[in-house]
């Protein structure tokens, strides 16, 4: 239970993060908050060759509002989007989210960019960045790209960045008005790892017509997934009980879900067609002007 | 450009950082966890380690003013870093903090092995709320990251809400 032998850069600039990376080639690893590297490490599950902690590269832990988006730095801790009350106001869906992320001693230290370049398949913040088309920026040597975050999720704890590549900040866009939204989880104990889990949006038009819908569901398959099934259920629509039920059906039928310990795979697709039925329909609720709700 | 040096970057340091106020020096190795060397470089052995992967919660010490893991932070990550035990709670004269006669008082504990992090998390806890006043539901939750296989929690609630109100006088 105690992590394997390996060096360790501390770098204080992105630019030397991104260096340090690129001469490590395919054996650093860039170490964050450390929430799930660091009990990997002492599991040895984990043994990098080197480590370069970002830790101490203060310009990458950020909250900024541009383009009707709030981009974050990678170092942003979970618990600073959690206090951010522009957040709290103009990104409810992530705000809501952050607050299943571990616990409080978690989401002290653990980061966003962090949450994101793990890709557990049952965590949170990229279940949002899919639910909200969002995508992650990705610097190496050899330039900065943008990844949206249909691709980079690949798999469990697979993502489509590089060795040498340096996740640097997330886009996670805003919704225009008449947007509402709600993320629903299930798990066992407190805080643990979610089971299933659905981060859903809903847009009405002036007519109260469904003009975008989105449903990310995780913990039910090898990454976190859309329900592009469900979601054609309710765009063009106008919204009720009925189809919302079809979008949680729709939903549930669309998803090849794992079963494990904690879950058969029927329970975990039951689950998710629930919570997105629950989900949706909060969304929707939230979606409607005050006095129509 | 220069050759980057592994072998130099994994090679032991000499590590300076304030516990309890309180300046300690020690060496380690990047792997150490910060729980392994408060424990055995500082013998500093109030922190316990129980699961060391994260989840028990016995190991949360204050870095910088936050609540964390130490078993999830190298020490090499905590140089310089002000760091507060429970070693850091009682008084001088050895009299206990408000939140640990809290604990005595209510069967806040029993085997005691997961009463340091509890403590702590309790002190981050309270610290994080300047008026000590919270509601039931918001001590479950400020003492979520932390398991005691021993009480059923009621004790630790209730001494939660006696440490507020003791600190509140």
């Amino acid at each position: 239970m105690k992590p394997a032998a390996f060096a360790y850069f501390d770098p204080t600039t992105a630019d030397e993060a991104v260096e340090t990376l690129g001469e490590l080639g395919d054996t650093g690893k860039v170490l964050a908050g450390g929430q799930s590297l660091v009990p990997m490490m002492n599991m040895r599950l984990a043994k990098p060759e080197a480590l370069v902690d970002i830790n101490k590269v203060k310009e990458l832990a950020y909250i900024h509002e541009e383009d009707n988006s709030f981009v974050i730095g990678a170092l942003t801790r979970q618990r600073a989007v959690e206090r951010s009350r522009a957040v709290k106001r103009r990104s409810p869906l992530l705000a809501e989210a952050i607050l299943s992320v571990g616990h409080l001693p978690i989401r002290s230290r653990g980061t966003v960019g962090g949450s994101l370049a793990h890709a557990d398949p049952a965590a949170e913040l990229p279940a949002v960045l899919l639910a909200l088309d969002g995508w992650v920026e990705a610097t190496s040597k050899r330039g900065t790209r943008r990844v949206a975050a249909a691709d980079l999720l690949l798999g469990p704890l697979l993502t489509s960045l590089e060795p040498d590549e340096l996740l640097t900040r997330a886009c996670f866009p805003l919704l225009p008005a008449g947007s509402g939204t709600a993320f629903l989880e299930m798990t066992r104990r407190h805080g643990d790892f979610a089971l299933v889990g659905v981060a859903a949006t809903v847009t009405l038009d002036a007519q109260g017509i469904c003009t975008r819908a989105s449903v990310a569901i995780l913990g039910a398959g090898e990454t976190q997934v859309r329900a592009p099934q469900a979601e054609a259920c309710l765009v063009s629509n106008r919204l009720d009980d009925s189809v919302i039920e079809d979008a949680g059906q729709a939903a549930m039928a669309g998803l090849d879900p794992i079963g494990d310990l904690h879950g058969s795979q029927e329970y975990r697709k039951q689950v998710a067609g629930a919570l997105t039925q629950r989900a949706l329909k909060i969304a929707w609720q939230r979606a409607l002007p005050r006095s129509e709700r | 450009m220069t050759e980057i040096n592994t072998k130099a970057a994994a090679r032991p340091r000499t590590i300076t950082m304030t516990v309890n106020g309180r300046r300690y020096t020690g060496r380690a190795e990047p792997r150490m966890l910060l729980s392994d060397f408060l424990r055995h470089e500082l013998n500093l052995t109030g922190t316990h380690v129980g699961c060391e992967h994260g989840v028990c919660g016995c190991c949360t010490v204050l870095y910088n003013g936050v609540p964390i893991r130490s078993c999830l932070m190298l020490a090499v990550q905590a140089r310089n870093a002000r760091i507060v035990t429970v070693e850091g709670l009682a008084n001088e004269d050895g009299s206990l903090h408000p939140i640990q006669q809290a604990f005595y008082d209510n069967h806040g504990l029993q085997c005691g092995f997961c009463t340091p992090g509890f403590l702590m998390a309790t002190y981050a806890l309270l610290k994080e709320h300047p008026n000590l006043h919270l509601t039931e539901e918001e001590i479950r939750v400020g003492i979520a990251g932390n398991l005691c296989r021993c009480t059923g929690y009621q004790g630790i609630v209730e001494a939660v809400r006696q440490a507020a109100k003791a600190m509140k006088k």
